[in-house]
């Protein structure tokens, strides 16, 4: 009936992340074959946008934490006095 | 010529006007025809139809309709329907006339070609929708309203100068490209660039749209920023300074996303970002930018509202919305995370979904103008939107730990309403050519080259990978009840501190020097003449009165004493009243 009962058994976890790598190694495969028009040279790159898609997120994720976070965490009830 | 259709925005005037009177099922069913027949009407729209009146001098063109605003009109009466279907079980009638007249108006500014016509649905909106916070029913629904109708009113009075001004430089109310050129053109954007969330300006957004109703969010979600991108559209395409704004706009927000913990204020700020995309392609302003911003807007509108309803459903059966509270509910919400799944899959522009046909044309359109830096931002933008949308809200709300809710899953017409916008998604993002035929120029863009494909199913493959090893590794920061403070923290705190300065300073140096010197110089001379008036008034007119006072209560005593209370007195009165008034007679016709 609920097809998400799939994320209450023990090993859906392990199942997710192997068919996300094997995804993911499909897709790096698939990258070295079809072939680019790039607007720019750097896109030519194998995988170019995978490894940027993957920088980009870590970098936004650890200012978000360690640098945007410590300056603007406030208590839930900082503007009401 | 006759008239064959209605002007889109009095459909939803008259809708309004009878709500204010319905109840009970016939207002629930009156708020599903008005829409509906505002949609039926929208397909008959004859495009190059201006409708103008002269009045006053002035010459007021109140129904413009061109490709452009045909497009965001078209929109606008579907996600009204949707709108009503997704609120038909809300009972209160006051989120009914808000959510008509929020509609009505935000029909009236696309179709609206004179600037004072645009004015007066621009003011009309701002009016409605601060309404609509203001009935949100939390905590701090009253006084975020009050913040948000200040702002916008403030744009309004830029907005209005700058109409006001360019009607005194060029005697032309037309609103029709403007291009920011002097003054006037400033302020008008300005304007315009409070209700699209410009950087600085945007704060009223995340603060306003968290408190309204379950409903009332995903009203506040469509209307206002893409009206305000349609005038952008319409007065400053090709503008540079907007491809700045957009570019900033598109990657500040999603930091704040990613540590927010209420769920409808992650989706504010992914609201923020996506508009961000579209103030870009106005700003690079090329056919095939200002097409993606068309094409981008009509997806926007569905997909965003999808995900507002999808947390909507499930602030209202959980009563909560932050994501420390949730977790694990897709035990018993399915239907509504499966929807909330498109909705995210869309804003990341996953193939097959409507973001991926129509962002990938700015983006392209970056490109395509050698904008290097721009492209490079925007495709940051493009991986963070799929982290904090894409990823944070189903996996915060649906699954992360488990919160041990098990709430009902959603009202049958709130999983309707959410289920067509989910098909309209797909649909879009499955036959494109749809939606292209209707944007303003005409599109030579493909979408489905295979290189395309294969780079956004790279970037955002890996950004789900990172999500995942940060989550894993614990390095993604937890959430946690809290704040963040945003720029709206410099015009609260400068708010404070005038009110503090007013206190401290202004009121005692009021009292102390302006009163003090009042009462010297006016009050009392004042009240010595006053002293002098009630000497008179006491002596000579009350004397004069009392006087006449005692003479009329001596005659009255002696009066009193002909009122006995007897019957028999009265009778005695009676008769001798009529002899002497007969005597009277008698002698007056001189005898009988």
């Amino acid at each position: 009936m609920n097809p998400y009962k799939f994320f209450e058994k023990p090993n859906s976890l392990k199942i997710t992340l192997i068919v996300l790598f094997s995804f993911l190694a499909i897709v790096t495969v698939l990258d070295l074959v079809i072939k680019r028009s790039a607007e720019y040279g750097f896109e030519k790159f194998p995988s170019f946008f995978s490894v940027y898609g993957f920088v980009a997120c870590v970098v936004l994720v650890l200012v978000a934490k360690f640098v945007l976070r410590p300056i603007v965490k406030r208590k839930e009830d900082y503007y009401d006095d | 010529m006759t008239i064959s259709f209605m002007p889109p925005f009095l459909i939803f005037l008259i809708g309004a006007f009878f709500a204010l009177f319905l109840r009970g099922k016939v207002l629930k069913w009156w708020i599903i025809i008005v829409p509906a027949l505002a949609l039926v009407n929208a397909f008959i729209l004859p495009k190059g139809f201006v409708y103008d009146i002269h009045f006053i001098g002035l010459n007021l063109v109140p129904i413009r309709i061109d490709q452009l605003s045909y497009v965001f009109g078209l929109i606008f009466c579907i996600i009204s329907l949707l709108n009503s279907i997704y609120a038909y079980g809300m009972d209160d009638y006051r989120h009914h006339v808000a959510a008509l007249l929020t509609e009505a108006a935000a029909l009236g500014v696309v179709f609206a070609g004179d600037y004072f016509s645009l004015f007066f649905f621009w003011e009309l909106k701002a009016l409605s929708t601060s309404f609509l916070v203001a009935i949100g029913g939390r905590e701090g629904s009253l006084k975020a309203s009050f913040r948000y109708l200040l702002m916008h009113v403030t744009g309004g009075v830029f907005l209005l100068g700058g109409i006001l001004l360019h009607f005194h430089q060029t005697g032309s109310i037309a609103f029709n490209y403007l291009g920011l050129t002097n003054l006037a053109s400033l302020l008008i954007l300005i304007g315009f660039g409070i209700n699209a969330v410009f950087p600085l300006l945007h704060t009223w957004l995340p603060d306003a749209y968290p408190q309204a109703s379950y409903a009332g969010t995903v009203v506040l979600s469509a209307f206002t920023t893409k009206s305000a991108v349609y005038t952008l559209a319409r007065a400053f395409p090709g503008t540079e300074a907007l491809v700045v704004v957009g570019v900033v706009m598109t990657a500040f927000p999603i930091f704040f996303a990613v540590i927010e913990n209420d769920m409808r204020k992650v989706l504010s700020y992914s609201l923020i970002n996506q508009v961000g995309f579209m103030v870009t392609g106005i700003g690079i302003g090329t056919a095939l930018s200002l097409n993606g911003t068309v094409a981008h807007a009509f997806a926007h509108i569905l997909y965003k509202a999808l995900l507002f309803m999808s947390m909507g459903a499930v602030f209202k059966q959980t009563g909560k919305i932050n994501a420390t509270e949730l977790g694990g509910l897709f035990r018993t919400m399915p239907w509504t995370l499966t929807f909330c799944i498109v909705g995210a899959a869309s804003i990341s522009g996953v193939p097959l979904t409507s973001g991926f046909v129509s962002k990938s044309m700015i983006v392209a359109a970056s490109a395509h103008q050698g904008l290097t830096i721009v492209w490079f931002m925007l495709l940051f933008a493009s991986a963070g939107v799929f982290h904090h949308s894409g990823i944070k809200i189903p996996f915060f709300a649906f699954f992360s730990h488990d919160s041990g809710l098990r709430p009902k899953e959603a009202p049958f017409h709130m999983l309707l309403a959410m289920g067509i916008a989910a098909f309209l998604c797909i649909a879009i993002g499955v036959y494109p050519w749809a939606l292209y035929s209707i944007l303003p120029f005409p599109v030579h863009y493909v979408p489905y080259a295979p290189n395309h494909v294969m780079e956004m199913v790279e970037l955002l493959g890996f950004s789900a990978l990172a999500f995942t090893l940060l989550m894993l590794s614990g390095i993604y920061p937890p959430e946690m009840r809290a704040i963040n403070l945003d720029f709206d923290w410099v015009y609260r705190r400068s708010l404070q501190l005038f009110m503090y300065f007013d206190r401290k300073v202004i009121v005692v140096f009021e009292d102390k020097v302006v009163n003090t010197a009042y009462e010297w110089l006016f009050l009392n001379p004042i009240m010595f003449f006053a002293r002098f008036f009630k000497g008179v008034d006491t002596y000579v007119v009350d004397g004069t009165v009392n006087g006449s006072a005692k003479a009329t209560y001596s005659v009255s005593k002696s009066l009193r004493k002909l009122q006995t209370g007897n019957l028999q007195d009265y009778m005695i009165l009676f008769v001798i009243g009529i002899l002497i008034l007969a005597c009277v007679v008698i002698l007056l016709r001189g005898g009988i």
